[in-house]
């Protein structure tokens, strides 16, 4: 057994409580282990990627109980893949919130984000239906504490929205467990892919209702349209470095949907045929028509950048719904894309707000602009999906895949029409905020410019150059992804590896 | 006995749904309570229903009651309870520093009208 696949899950739970007890009252100290364990986490699991690069499905029992009696951790691409990203984007956003002064705005930064990158990590690695909730509640009581860092009447408001919202949902997430276990009598998910698959065609109807209650649980994550609505205020009033990091967040629910729905209801089971694909799809292309015309009427940036955020996740949607691998494949790119490039946004809209305020209207030019400008027209191509960037390479494959889809039509013209809205939107913001001559008698309302955070500006730069990396590489990035996607659709592999049979 | 249990967990939903979908915090805190007692004895209920009888492995015991979902509701209850005291907390916060507690925010939240 290779003990290294707990080690993302544990490293930041041990590193937590050590801050929060050891290192309570020196932050530079806190800084110091906050970076060095995220640095360790991105080598763990670029390390558990190369393991993975193979093919094998590497399977972790814990206490070492045999499959559908213990709790699994399972390692294959699809989860290398995430935990890397989860780290990568990580170190981004811990940098920005370093060099920003966002952690000693507040209580237990650090602590918090350790948490967070806990229960990310543990969700894209679980190999069990409850232990996803677990993680999921775990993800989502540190998001708690971050969303709310710094107080304030309006982010304290968007708070209870937030908890509030995501308790509903963790209670029908339990509903659509207590189905599922009392129908096939395990919450392993290759156990219940093996009995959801053999399961009688006449009782299906308890079995249907609890795989549709799951995917509302995670179309709730995924901010898919009508459960949207908790993302504009959540992500808006959140620290900008924190709402960073939840671009990785609504990933998780798009992870989800994409293993449970291939893994146990997958697109071929008779069980729960015709459920998932004829829902899914049409609410995906309301999602990112929504999100894409949010953008062009929001008159906050970071509100803004909360639509592009719901509509990169409708072009996600889009990509998983078909459920074929070429689709998946262009999904998984996606993913990729649309994390680095909400995080990107997320950043320079914190690099603007702390310079003039939250506002998209004129106001006194800022300090280091150009600077800033750069970026924000970077962000702003990888984010419409216009070339050179890899949102135009995503988008593509997007598009591409779709042409088998009943409703090809529909999808090109949402995807062709949208990205047109996004680029008219983001230009105009890019033209406010940058361009428009301000009027010399109004008075700069932002606080004082500090001094300019250079750690702030590596983390944004860094991030710009995955996107680079993501669209020169792209070649390789695609066979790794096709390669994911394969393994995805093998599900007897995985189930084989999970519960242990030999491979004939 | 299944009918009673059954009829509880459908009123602590209903109770539950109506209170959630009010204005004001505290009844919203109220709903979300009731709702996860209502998961809590569904999820309890799954491992079907059973008189007397043992969990774990017993001298002379006939028959035993599934065990998963009773360490399933352990895990649910402590959850949940955790989750309870965050959003208490949280909303007290927001009702003390916005001098308001309704649920949706107005454009003017925060100046304390």
């Amino acid at each position: 057994m290779n003990h290294w696949i707990i080690l993302p899950i544990v490293l930041p739970a041990v590193l937590a409580p050590f801050i929060i007890m050891v290192l309570r009252h020196h932050l530079d100290l806190q800084r110091i282990f906050s970076i060095a364990g995220t640095l360790a986490l991105v080598a763990v699991t670029l390390g558990l990627m190369g393991s993975a690069l193979g093919g094998d499905i590497q399977v972790y029992e814990l206490g070492d109980w045999p499959a559908p009696f213990g709790i699994v951790l399972v390692l294959d691409r699809l989860s290398a893949m995430m935990i890397v990203l989860t780290a990568l984007l990580g170190l981004a956003v811990l940098l920005h919130a370093i060099g920003s002064g966002w952690d000693k705005r507040g209580w237990h930064f650090h602590a918090l984000f350790q948490f967070q990158l806990m229960g990310i990590m543990g969700a894209f690695l679980t190999g069990d239906a409850f232990n996803l909730f677990v993680f999921f509640e775990v993800l989502l009581i540190a998001s708690y504490g971050l969303m709310i860092h710094g107080g304030g009447a309006v982010r304290l408001q968007a708070g209870v929205q937030y908890v509030g919202y995501n308790l509903l949902g963790s209670t029908m997430f339990l509903f659509a467990l207590g189905i599922l276990y009392n129908v096939t009598g395990t919450l392993n998910m290759a156990d219940l892919a093996v009995r959801v698959a053999d399961f009688p065609a006449q009782d299906t109807a308890l079995l249907r209702i609890g795989a549709i209650l799951l995917l509302l649980v995670f179309a709730i994550k995924a901010a898919v349209l009508p459960l949207h609505f908790w993302l504009p205020a959540s992500y808006a009033n959140a620290p900008a470095p924190v709402a960073a990091l939840f671009a990785i967040m609504t990933k998780v629910g798009a992870y989800a949907i994409l293993r449970m729905y291939t893994l146990v209801f997958g697109p071929d089971v008779a069980a729960s045929a015709g459920l998932v694909t004829p829902w899914l799809m049409p609410a995906a292309v309301l999602t990112l028509a929504v999100g894409m015309i949010g953008i062009l009427g929001s008159r906050q940036l970071a509100r803004m950048v909360a639509f592009a955020a719901i509509g990169s996740m409708g072009t996600l949607l889009i990509a998983i719904s078909m459920f074929t691998p070429e689709a998946t494949t262009a999904a998984l790119y996606y993913i990729i894309h649309s994390t680095f490039a909400t995080a990107l946004l997320f950043l320079i809209v914190d690099l603007v707000t702390e310079r003039r305020g939250d506002q998209l209207k004129v106001n006194m030019p800022m300090p280091q602009s150009g600077l800033i400008a750069c970026l924000f027209f970077a962000g702003a191509i990888a984010m419409a999906g216009m070339p050179p960037l890899s949102g135009f390479v995503g988008k593509l494959l997007v598009m591409n895949a779709s042409w088998d889809s009943p409703l090809v039509l529909l999808i090109w013209a949402t995807i062709l029409v949208t990205s047109f809205i996004a680029i008219v939107g983001l230009a105009r913001a890019g033209s406010i905020l940058f361009w428009k001559p301000f009027d010399a008698t109004l008075t700069l309302e932002a606080p004082e410019p500090s001094k300019p955070a250079i750690l702030s500006f590596v983390a944004c730069f860094a991030l710009l150059a995955m996107l680079i990396a993501l669209t020169v590489f792209a070649g390789p990035v695609l066979d790794y992804v096709g390669a994911t996607s394969e393994q995805l659709f093998a599900t007897q592999d995985y189930i084989d590896a999970v519960l242990n049979r030999d491979i004939p | 006995m299944e009918v009673l249990v059954a009829t509880a967990v459908g009123v602590l939903t209903a109770g539950g749904i109506y209170l959630v979908l009010r204005q004001h915090t505290f009844p919203v805190i109220l709903g979300l309570a009731l709702l996860s007692y209502a998961v809590n004895v569904f999820l309890f209920a799954t491992g079907r229903l059973a008189f007397n009888l043992p969990p774990i492995y017993s001298d002379g015991a006939v028959s035993y009651t599934d065990p998963l979902p009773q360490a399933l509701v352990l895990t649910a209850i402590v959850i949940s309870f955790g989750m309870t005291a965050v959003v208490v907390m949280i909303a007290l916060s927001a009702y003390l520093s916005a001098k308001d507690d309704r649920i949706d925010m107005t454009p003017d939240a925060g100046d304390g009208a």
